[in-house]
């Protein structure tokens, strides 16, 4: 019988990404509930020596597969490495995260392990031994509790909403075979490009300060750049202001950009169109600054400002900046 | 060059989401339907693949009769012909039931490359994709914003957190469509014209070969939780209400 709550842990050049902290805690949570146990299962190359640090979050087994073939991340050799070790040992539950990364290898393992799977959810529990899990459809607009009928019933975890709370445990450390021959991978990573701004992606950021036709041109960014500098947060944007040229495609907040659930989300100069707030509308606390008192995104706002923002961002610098001093 | 587009019909965004009173799904009254957003960008790849390197363009969406207006549409904006997998039994399934029937449809026609978006905005699964290429047993590259194919191969850029990937693929693949990939063209009106007359070709479960084997269900919907009505902050100066904001995002929300 499948038993067991497994998760894919996610590192990058060697160091865990957040999500990884967010899985095992959530892994723990749920297994304690069954009586079972937490695995997790780490890829890479050279990274054997962080595997234990998982240990920490709460996790029992580390599966380490520590290979060059396995860096940098393809869909190919990845797939195949979880499909085998999740075959041998006939998992419950398999979570991942709702990163680039874990939906590319978690939809991939939908079809290898032909079983089904709550993407992007932002909850999880177990009812009557089963996983029950709850996410965003519709944009957001409306949510769904879904059940998988087959194993492993598999989830992936929208990043930033699960607390990674610690709850150590002595994981030990158990290394496996991928059996995953380079000659046969049909992708390759030819090029990355490394983003150079020390900035965190808009999906991982805890403060989002976002821009929309409101800033009236790209040169006045700057000032949500100061804001963001002082609070450590990533500068977003509205499709508006991204299709004006102002800002690059991958700061598009909303529907068919970027969905984003981070502490605090400061909206400039953003009406609140229906496709905005889809990509923004799961954030803890949202603030609209707007001019317009009837625009939509003060309706969804939980502290607003009825004023130009080119006053009131300058004046918020100087504020948080005191602060914080 | 052959070359599949998969579509999928879906509420247009502007859509107000009626959950209905019991739960078991959306209210459907009213709903303007439209091609999935990031299809129109997989249906346009695809377009200029062709005219590039010739070959046809093959549509295929899963859904019921109304989808026949959207595989129109992309037969508008130049697509050759299309498959219309239409049975009750197939419809509100979930992605490996769905990939199951898309590949089985298109395992018997030609394709280099086949096109999907990245998700599916009624959904939100972005499973479809993937599940199709590895029952195809065929690579995959998701999310992706250029493609450029040069004869057995595809290069695609991939954008991840922090970082942009240049992929390289053989030969065919699955490639999942983003936003930024290229502007999606309107079908002109010789194209709507057109589009009448190209031959669609429709489908069922059984016609297809599919046995269905649901694996995950939505078992309830629900309205989006409520949020506790908002703070407007006033003052005479804007010195003012900036200094009450950040007391407030310290003091009370704690998140600065
Ligand atoms: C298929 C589809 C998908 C879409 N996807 C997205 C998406 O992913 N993300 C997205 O954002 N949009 C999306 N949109 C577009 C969306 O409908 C809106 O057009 C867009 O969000 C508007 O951007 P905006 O709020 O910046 O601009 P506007 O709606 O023009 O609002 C500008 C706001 O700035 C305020 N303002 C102006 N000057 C000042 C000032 N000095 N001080 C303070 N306030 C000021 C105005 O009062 C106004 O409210 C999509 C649309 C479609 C059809
Ligand atoms: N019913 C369908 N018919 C045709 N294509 C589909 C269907 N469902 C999903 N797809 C394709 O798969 C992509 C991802 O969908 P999803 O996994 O549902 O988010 C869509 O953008 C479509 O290209």
């Amino acid at each position: 019988m499948a038993k067991g709550v497994w998760i894919v842990a996610e590192q990058r050049y060697g160091a865990y990404r957040k999500i990884s902290f967010e899985l095992a805690s959530t892994a723990r949570k749920l297994a304690n509930q069954l009586g079972e146990e937490v695995c997790a299962i780490l890829l890479g190359s050279g990274i054997e020596g962080i595997a234990g640090e998982l240990g920490k979050y709460g996790v029992d087994k580390v599966y380490v597969a520590d290979q060059p073939v396995l860096e940098p991340y393809t869909t190919d050799a990845h797939a195949a490495a979880v499909a085998k070790v999740v075959k041998e040992n006939d998992p419950s539950i398999l979570l991942l995260g709702a990163s680039t990364q874990g939906k590319d290898l978690s939809a991939r393992l939908v079809g290898k392990l032909a079983t089904g799977m709550a993407t992007d959810c932002v909850d999880l529990q177990i009812v009557d031994g089963k996983l029950s899990a709850r996410r965003p459809m519709y944009a957001g607009k409306c949510y769904g509790e879904i059940m998988v009928s087959s194993f492993p019933q598999m989830a992936s975890l929208r990043p930033n909403v699960f607390p990674a709370a610690e709850n150590s445990k002595a994981a030990e450390v158990i290394k496996f075979d991928p059996g995953v021959d380079a000659g046969q991978l049909k992708t390759k990573v030819l090029e990355i490009q490394k983003d150079t701004s020390g900035k965190l992606d808009l999906t991982e950021a805890n403060i989002i300060i976002s821009g929309g036709r409101g800033m009236k041109g790209p040169e006045n960014y700057v000032l949500l750049e100061e804001l963001a500098d002082m609070l450590g947060a990533t500068v977003g944007a509205s499709r508006a202001a991204v299709d004006a040229g102002w800002r690059p495609q991958k700061d598009q907040v909303g529907q068919t950009g970027k969905v984003v659930s981070p502490n605090l989300y400061i909206a400039c100069g953003i009406s609140g169109a229906i496709q905005h707030l889809a990509g923004m509308g799961s954030s803890k606390y949202i603030v609209a600054i707007n001019k317009d008192p009837d625009a939509p995104i003060f309706a969804r706002a939980d502290y607003g400002i009825v004023d130009d923002l080119f006053k009131i961002v300058p004046e918020l610098t100087k504020e948080v900046k005191k602060l914080l001093a | 060059m052959n070359v599949v587009a998969c579509v999928k019909q879906v509420p247009d965004t502007e859509t107000l989401i009626k959950v209905k009173p019991d739960g078991s799904g959306i209210d459907e009254t009213g709903i303007k339907w439209v091609m999935n957003p990031y299809d129109e960008f997989g249906v346009e790849e695809a377009l200029r693949l062709k005219e590039k390197l010739g070959g046809d363009v093959t549509i295929v969406s899963l859904g019921p009769a109304r989808a026949l207006e959207t595989i129109r549409t992309a037969l508008a904006m130049g697509a050759d012909k299309g498959i219309h997998i239409n049975d009750p039994a197939l419809e509100g399934t979930d992605a490996f039931t769905v990939a199951t029937a898309l590949a089985a449809a298109i395992k018997n026609i030609p394709y280099d490359i086949i096109f999907c978006g990245q998700r599916a905005i009624d959904d939100d699964s972005g499973q479809v994709g993937a599940v199709l290429a590895e029952l195809l047993g065929i690579p995959q590259v998701t999310v992706v914003t250029k493609v450029e194919v040069d004869g057995k191969t595809t290069k695609v850029i991939r954008p991840i957190e922090g970082a942009q990937l240049l992929i390289e693929s053989s030969l065919p693949c699955v490639v999942t469509a983003q936003k930024g990939l290229n502007e999606p063209r309107y079908a002109s009106l010789p194209g709507i014209m057109k589009a009448k007359k190209k031959p669609v070709d429709v489908k069922d479960a059984a016609g297809l070969g599919v046995t269905i084997d649901v694996k995950a269900k939505v078992v309830k919907t629900l309205p989006p939780p409520a949020r506790p009505p908002g703070k407007i902050i006033c003052g005479e100066e804007p010195a003012e209400k900036a200094k009450e904001l950040a007391r407030l995002l310290r003091e009370e929300a704690k998140v600065i």
